[in-house]
């Protein structure tokens, strides 16, 4: 594969990952379990939204072939889509989402700061924005970790529930493939696998003050970011994210 | 002939934010920088959250505002580095906004006092509000609540 190529595929997986997590959280907005956190859900789906476009704006531009980051986002089919499998699974109930925010939010602070350096300076810019959003994300979703973990008997339970069954899908953020090794080499992004001890560190804390036992699985699910073996539920996000263009082709408003 | 960029400063000031109308896109350092390339004008504009729904807004309003004054030729462009930040916002903006009752953003994170009476015992409700860029809090004195300016 070309360099170009390579940071193609590396720019759809940035965005892939903003643009399906926040239309993950954005299926909260209305039916949060608090006004405030509905709000806060929507408002981070938001930030979320806005760096997709940024990345698959670079990303379209990167590949030079004639297409939109509105074409990458509403007309690639699942297997096209290079998010990490972490992003696209259900839901559930409010503490899974945050579960589940508080490892990608733990991951993403590590990979924008990083990024942040990149040789890239489009990368860089973009990263350096989105790093001051992933902060403030970063902030609450630990302390609602910690508030559930370390709340009720039945709150906790549901968080090491959460805990439990997501953390097969933690690995993949740290996977490093042939993509992240030549983004590597010529010093565009990190490598993923150099990331843990900072995602670690926070995790820990986080994790010790919200009572709840760390999982200590090995087993990682992949095939995300690489798109080879999507799980069953991205197929489910897109009917609904796409189904406007589907259903009416090349509509504009 | 065109006419001089501070000029052109001048007038964006009389635009507001489509969000909260009361402080204008130049006091609240969205307007980065403004130069003459030939007949042309070109304005960069920084969006404040990357999700903003008002960044486009803002840039229409803009160049809507260039051509009710008769610059026809406008090139108006996004400029993420470097990224927006609350120390932008001007002194005067910081006013408007307190004197409209939201909190204006400090370094240390939270709201000096409360916009409304003015009381400093303040606490946060949460870090996310009506619009991207403001955060719930509320006074403990007046019981109010109000928003608080997110620092960023």
């Amino acid at each position: 594969m070309t360099a170009g190529g390579d940071e193609f595929e590396f720019l759809c997986r940035m965005g892939d990952n903003a643009l399906v997590l926040g239309q993950r959280l954005s299926e909260w907005c209305g039916s949060a379990p608090a006004l405030e956190e509905d709000i806060a859900l929507a408002n981070t789906a938001l930030d979320l939204l806005g760096q997709a476009k940024m990345w698959l704006d670079l990303a379209a531009e990167v590949e030079d072939a004639g297409r939109t980051s509105d074409d990458l986002a509403m007309k690639r089919d699942v297997m096209d889509f290079r998010n990490l499998l972490l992003v696209e699974r259900p839901n559930g109930d409010f503490g899974h989402t945050m579960t589940r925010q508080f490892l990608f939010d733990s991951w993403h602070v590590e990979m924008l700061k990083e990024l942040a350096d990149s040789k890239d300076a489009r990368i860089a810019e973009i990263s350096a924005k989105s790093a001051k959003e992933a902060r403030y994300h970063v902030e609450r979703s630990a302390e609602t970790v910690i508030g559930l973990g370390d709340g009720t008997p039945e709150s906790h339970s549901r968080m090491q529930t959460a805990l439990n069954e997501l953390w097969s899908y933690v690995g993949e953020m740290f996977h490093d493939d042939e993509v992240d090794m030549s983004m590597a080499r010529s010093k565009l992004a990190p490598l993923p696998s150099n990331l843990r001890s900072g995602f670690d560190r926070r995790f820990r804390k986080v994790v010790e003050a919200a009572t709840l036992i760390p999982p200590t699985g090995a087993y990682a699910h992949l095939g995300g970011k690489n798109g080879i073996r999507h799980t069953e539920h991205l197929g489910h996000i897109l009917t609904q994210m796409q189904w406007l263009q589907r259903a009416y082709p090349e509509s504009e408003w | 002939m065109h006419p001089d960029v501070s000029e052109i400063w001048n007038w964006l000031e009389q635009v507001p934010d489509p969000e909260i109308p009361v402080i204008s896109v130049v006091d609240l350092g969205i307007v980065r920088n403004m130069t003459w390339k030939g007949q042309t004008l070109e304005v960069a504009l920084t969006p404040t959250y990357s999700g903003c729904p008002a960044t486009s807004v803002i840039a229409m309003d803009v160049e809507t505002a260039l051509r009710d004054r008769g610059i026809d030729r406008i090139c108006i462009r996004s400029k993420l580095s470097p990224p927006w930040t609350t120390d932008w916002i001007s002194e005067k903006g910081r006013k408007r906004l307190e004197e409209y009752g939201i909190a204006p953003p400090r370094q240390s994170g939270g709201p000096e006092k409360c916009p409304l009476c003015g009381s400093k015992a303040v606490e946060r409700v949460s870090q996310f509000g009506s619009t991207p860029c403001k955060a719930q809090w509320r006074c403990k004195s007046c019981l109010e609540p109000f928003d608080y300016f997110k620092c960023l």
